[in-house]
């Protein structure tokens, strides 16, 4: 099952198994190097990792700090050093800001359908694929679903107004036979429909992938015994197949859970134009909008740390909760 | 080197046996004695679920690539996207690669992939290998500082100011540098390398080869699976790759592919392209021809069609399923 675990090597990184038997042999001779000595030793592999370790400390924890910026009344034309600090000030005038709980609001919506319509969606087709016989047929489909993931959204979103939208290919159908046509692409109120079918249109294949290889490593003498003991195939399917699957939907749950407040900036920027701003407005979108296009900085990065901070805690708390129910979680301590 | 008899017998590649070659050489597979026949309800409905899912992704697909190659005669006919084909041309793709807006943008996606999945994959494989040995010296702080970053990002703002501050804004290196590292692809790469046999390694060590030298001539070509498919996810990454476009490019000059495909295709903004002319007309009432929006949407699929086999063939090894995350 380790192998599924997309953060199984995050895992395995932190834990202590990871030391090989070779290695505990060495490490039990009486052997104290200094620091210095060791650091010599190793120089060639700390060169190597030394790319990396600038690269995240500029373009991860250099902005991590900048969010300092959330704290102040920051004008670019004085910078961070020069900025009054304001305190919680940001803070509090965004939990006063009704822009700021709608589209915290939408954020909510969108994954809580997000999760009822899309994430059981991949399990429901991973299991009818599973009992297909040939193998060949069975690598195909899963060819075909897979590929939708690798387009960009920009790619999504075109195909979508080419199909859905009011001069597409339906539209079109409709117009022929004399109905009305399709305004699915630009009616508020279906939005969050047509992003979840996005989504599920995007990354269904994935999901059917990541369930295949879970189903792929349930030993088949169970289902034989178990058949042989008289029971049916629903009853295989609810006492051999989901208990197998059961790790995998936990940690994709964590995981979703972790981006909660995160529904694809990229997706609804480019539709925001189209549906509007009312029902496209979520935080990641606030944010850029307060905050790049506006120029009110303080306010947007504000926000962002919020998000960032919320996004930490939900994913630390879903892990426990999957701890407390006997299970691996994403990481271990 | 010795270890060349080893290293074949480490890295399998998966026989690929073509798909045709499946096909041809096709039986029905024995269904095992235990398991009872479906009911005919159930195996169509099974077939048309299948049939409709696979129909919902290929038939967009074939509808844009169909128009992209019409004629404009026959896309008026069909009053849109052409399901059947009716007069075909090539010209909306001479049109939009003879230079001008959609030629330029080729180039800068070009670069920014080539370039950027290089510098990337070259630095993770460097730091998944100064990492992969236990009880080195400074490797868990380290690997935490990478690991971090996986569960708390700076945000947009700080990275905007960050950026900005560089003086990036509108440098094709602010599509590059700010996403070249993925903690999770670190962690791929060098979980394959801690699963490479030890023993290969220590000889080498023993025989004086450094670490560079070990790196290069030994683990390097055993990880050839590995390493292309972090190639790919980077690739694939910066070829998609719109946020940070939308964010740090103002310049139309230096778009990528997608932020081209966005004005023209999505919003409908036309572009004359006539020459060497890069100003752009933001003319609404005059949209680009739909095969020409169309051609522009092949242009920024076929690459992923072109790599797809390659992520085809490690669906089956744990790399590519530990690795697929969102």
């Amino acid at each position: 099952m380790s192998v599924i675990t997309p953060l199984g090597p995050a895992v395995k990184a932190m834990g202590e198994e990871d030391i090989r038997p070779e290695q505990k042999a060495r490490a039990g001779r009486p052997r104290r190097k200094s620091l210095w000595t060791r650091l010599k030793q190793d120089r060639s592999l700390l060169l190597m990792t030394l790319p990396v370790v600038v690269l995240l400390i500029v373009f991860a924890y250099v902005p991590m700090l900048g969010n300092v910026v959330a704290f102040q009344e920051y004008s670019p034309y004085v910078g961070i050093p020069g900025s009054p600090f304001v305190g919680f000030d940001n803070f509090s005038r965004l939990l006063q800001d009704p822009a700021f709980w709608h589209a915290l609001g939408n954020t909510l919506t969108i994954t809580a359908f997000q999760l009822v319509f899309f994430f059981p969606l991949p399990i429901l087709l991973a299991i009818l694929l599973n009992s297909l016989m040939q193998p060949w047929l069975r690598t195909l489909i899963q060819g075909i679903v897979f590929l939708p993931h690798f387009f960009s959204w920009v790619i999504i979103v075109t195909v979508f107004q080419q199909i859905l939208g009011g001069a597409g290919l339906i539209s079109q159908q409709l117009r022929d036979i004399g109905a009305e046509p399709l305004n699915i692409m630009t009616n508020p109120d279906t939005f969050v429909l047509l992003l979840t079918s996005q989504t599920i249109w995007r990354d269904a294949g994935w999901g059917i992938v990541v369930f295949l290889a879970a189903l792929a490593s349930i030993d088949p003498s169970q289902y034989e015994a178990a058949a042989v003991d008289g029971a049916s195939g629903w009853r295989r399917m609810w006492h051999i197949t989901l208990p197998a699957l059961r790790p995998v939907i936990i940690l994709l749950l964590i995981l979703r859970l972790g981006d909660a407040l995160s529904v694809g900036f990229e997706q609804l920027i480019l539709q925001r134009d189209a549906v509007g701003a009312e029902a496209a407005e979520v935080l990641d979108t606030f944010v850029y909008y307060s905050g790049v296009v506006s120029g009110d900085f303080s306010y947007g990065a504000a926000a962002g740390l919020l998000k960032g901070i919320i996004s930490l805690i939900l994913v630390l708390a879903a892990n426990k909760v999957a701890h407390m129910f006997g299970e691996a979680g994403v990481y271990k301590k | 080197m010795t270890a060349q008899p080893t290293t074949e017998a480490l890295v399998t590649p998966p026989a690929p046996r073509g798909l045709l070659a499946k096909i041809w050489h096709y039986e029905p597979v024995k269904r095992p004695a235990w398991q009872e026949k479906p009911s005919l309800i159930v195996t169509i409905s099974k077939v048309v679920t299948l049939v409709v899912v696979c129909l919902a992704v290929l038939f967009p697909l074939w509808a844009v690539v169909l128009t992209s190659f019409s004629t404009q005669s026959a896309i008026t006919q069909a009053g849109g996207l052409v399901i059947v084909p009716n007069g075909l041309t090539t010209v909306a793709y001479t049109q939009i690669l003879s230079g001008g807006v959609v030629t330029k943008a080729v180039g800068v996606t070009v670069f920014v992939t080539g370039v950027g999945t290089a510098l990337s994959v070259i630095v993770s494989v460097l730091a998944a290998w100064g990492l992969s040995r236990p009880g080195s010296v400074l490797h868990r702080p380290i690997l935490f500082l990478i690991i971090i970053t996986m569960f708390f990002g700076a945000g947009i703002i700080p990275m905007y100011l960050l950026v900005s501050g560089l003086g990036l804004i509108n440098s094709v290196w602010a599509l590059i540098l700010p996403t070249a590292v993925s903690a999770f692809n670190i962690l791929i790469v060098r979980n394959f390398f801690q699963s490479i046999d030890q023993g290969i390694i220590d000889s080498a060590r023993i025989d004086g080869a450094g670490e560079w030298r070990i790196l290069a001539t030994i683990v390097a070509p055993m990880s050839k699976p590995v390493i292309s498919v972090v190639a790919l996810f980077y690739g694939v990454g910066y070829f998609n790759a719109f946020f940070n476009a939308i964010l740090y490019i103002n310049d139309n000059d230096k778009w990528p592919l997608q932020l081209v495909l966005r004005a023209y295709v999505l919003q409908g903004q036309s572009f004359v392209n006539s020459g060497t002319l890069d100003t752009v007309a933001l003319d609404q009432a005059q949209p680009a021809s739909l095969a020409i929006q169309m051609a522009v949407v092949v242009l920024a699929v076929v690459p992923i069609l072109v790599v797809y086999p390659f992520v085809q063939r490690h669906f089956k090894s744990g790399i590519l399923i530990g690795a697929v995350k969102g």
